[in-house]
């Protein structure tokens, strides 16, 4: 009896959200004077999407998560892999997920759309969070995740202390030198991407922006050599071999890196807007410092 | 004869300059030809280690397709024989991948363009003894579906299982075959064998003019049919497997190239050698120049511009030949 009850009361919230068409920020708002009114913040939450993992064991009680997705217990792809790693983990599939009683599960708009969409058939809670693109989203996604689980007290600390954090790292001074974020298959991130935030952030200037890119694109490993980078930031190596990745090793990448500051490979801090981007920040400025750029 | 060699001669370096002067970068011709020589600055390094490494493959890996296909085609005495259609370059771009994949490639470069010639040997083996001597078409192409379907399952097999999530993405690049981004120390794992298959292939031309006459004409005449065979089969493993570890399976160019250059030179096999290596280097150097021109932002892949022209190509012959398959 008491395992049909979660059941029963998210089916009122799937509701919403299916005429809310997924919008994040509508659910939240929803929830946020629900969730006070029931007093029943979600007790079994699972999480099928990397970003979303990470943001809800920031702000999550202790025990509330059920799983998180196998992804966020990957030290390569995660920052919170340690928390994670007590945690079940999921592969995004509707059963596997429909067997484990969530009363809410939080995805990404591109994680598996048609598990989300089956699970909502069957009567579970599904919030949908937008990935990040820009630094000063990340308090607001905290926010909507803090609301869902009847956190939202613990999320305003942590998107404080982030602001904060932020607040003393970035770095607007007059001196920008210029880098490039150079990954597999010769793709570059853009101004308008959360890469390009982080790398904005430590204080340089954009090789794929300034190749009229802001949103990141193909950059010619031709252009590369041509815009002669201070930094290059290269995406970071992922198991086994790849034609792909060889590009990271071309001898003009090797060329370019002679005289420039020591590049970076980007880690587990770049790949989702989660306050651990601060610590790629700072990675970043400590490079330039040791350079004396 | 000399004559359209010398044209095509001309006509493969003028595309080389081509393939040197065309790039995203849109350098001035006289600045990136004098960077060339000198290899100074940014100019210096893109031309010399971006441009050239990417030419010279280009018309390496076509003169070796072509002359392969040409080899081939004598050989089985039937137009339709070519490394990429029958299975030769999917062998291969599964041996490339099985040494990528298991680590060898990184333990020990040279076991790349190794597994890779392993592999195209083993192809062209299968096909040309399940073929026959004589070459049937029909025998031939189904050998050729055979073993074409069974290697692309494999390699698409062995990518999946990959833990890099890049690698199920490069399963068309295995299919279609790009040069794009290629660097000198490609130029230096393939070259070697490239040249190796071509020489080893242009000594068969005095065999297949002697096997046009037939079997026992030829054996009359001195040519031992085992070694003939066993030049053929190697010559192609080296071209095509060193191609292939390298710039991935591109099909179609053995294809086109003795079949437009046939009339030119007399339908003499041996002559057919030389004109379709210098036809198959233009081929893949226009090609490539062509995926630089027509959708720069992307990579788009050489396989598809050649399929584009061959397979035309393939569906005439058969039409032509549809009696005797019958």
């Amino acid at each position: 009896m008491s395992g049909a009850m979660p059941g029963r009361a998210a089916r009122p919230l799937s509701g919403s959200m299916s005429r809310s068409e997924g919008i994040a920020l509508a659910v939240a708002a929803w929830l946020a004077i629900a969730a006070p009114l029931a007093a029943e913040a979600p007790q079994r939450v699972v999480s099928m999407n990397l970003c979303t993992d990470q943001l809800a064991m920031l702000v999550a009680a202790e025990g509330q998560i059920v799983s998180v997705s196998y992804l966020a217990q990957d030290p390569g792809a995660s920052a919170m892999a340690a928390q994670a790693a007590g945690l079940l983990p999921n592969r995004g599939r509707a059963e596997e997920i429909f067997l484990m009683r969530p009363d809410l599960v939080i995805t990404g708009p591109y994680s598996n759309p048609t598990a989300a969409d089956m699970l909502r058939r069957l009567g579970v809670a599904v919030l949908v969070v937008d990935p990040v693109s820009r630094l000063d989203e990340i308090p607001d996604r905290l926010a909507v995740i803090g609301a869902a689980l009847g956190q939202a007290d613990r999320a305003a600390k942590v998107a404080a202390d982030f602001e904060a954090g932020l607040g003393a790292l970035v770095d607007t001074g007059p001196e920008r030198p210029r880098a490039a974020l150079y990954g597999a298959n010769g793709y570059s991130a853009g101004d308008r991407t959360l890469a390009g935030q982080i790398l904005w952030a430590a204080g340089f200037d954009n090789i794929a922006t300034e190749q009229g890119m802001p949103d990141g694109g193909i950059l010619p490993l031709e252009l590369l050599a041509l815009s002669q980078p201070d930094m290059i930031v290269t995406s970071r190596a992922e198991p086994g071999a790849s034609r792909s990745e060889e590009i990271l090793d071309h001898p003009v990448v090797a060329a370019l890196r002679d005289g420039a500051i020591p590049g970076r490979m980007r880690d587990s801090d770049w790949v989702c807007g989660t306050p651990h981007v601060l610590g790629a920040i700072a990675d970043l400025r400590g490079a330039r410092e040791e350079a004396g750029r | 004869m000399s004559r359209a060699l010398a044209l095509l001669g001309l006509l493969v370096a003028g595309l080389f300059a081509a393939s040197l002067l065309v790039g995203p970068a849109g350098l001035p011709p006289g600045a990136s030809l004098r960077a060339l020589v000198s290899g100074e600055g940014a100019t210096g390094l893109v031309m010399r280690e971006i441009r050239l490494p990417r030419a010279i493959l280009g018309a390496a890996i076509g003169a070796g397709l072509g002359m392969a296909g040409a080899a081939m085609q004598g050989y089985l005495r039937n137009p339709l024989a070519e490394p990429g259609l029958i299975g030769v370059s999917g062998s291969a771009a599964l041996g490339a991948v099985l040494a990528l994949h298991t680590g060898l490639a990184a333990a020990f470069a040279l076991a790349l363009p190794l597994m890779a010639l392993a592999g195209a040997g083993l192809g062209v083996g299968l096909v040309m003894a399940l073929a026959g001597p004589r070459g049937g078409s029909l025998t031939l192409i189904l050998a050729g579906i055979a073993i074409s379907a069974l290697a692309g399952a494999l390699t698409s097999l062995v990518l999946n299982l990959s833990p890099n999530p890049w690698a199920a993405g490069e399963i068309v690049f295995w299919m279609m075959g790009s040069l794009a981004d290629r660097s000198m120390s490609h130029v230096a794992l393939a070259l070697p064998f490239l040249l190796a298959g071509i020489a080893l292939l242009a000594t068969l031309g005095r065999g297949l003019d002697a096997l046009t006459l037939g079997e026992d004409a030829a054996a009359s005449l001195g040519i031992r049919m085992a070694r003939l065979r066993l030049g053929v089969v190697i010559g192609t493993a080296l071209v095509v497997g060193a191609g292939t570890a390298v710039a991935g399976a591109i099909g179609f160019v053995g294809l086109v190239v003795p079949h437009v250059l046939r009339p030119l030179v007399g339908a003499a096999p041996g002559r057919l050698l030389w004109a379709s290596a210098l036809g198959g280097a233009a081929m893949l150097l226009a090609a490539d120049i062509a995926v630089r021109v027509v959708l720069p932002e992307q990579d788009l892949k050489l396989g598809v511009l050649t399929a584009l022209v061959g397979a035309p190509v393939f569906l005439h012959l058969i039409y032509r030949m549809r009696r005797a398959l019958a």
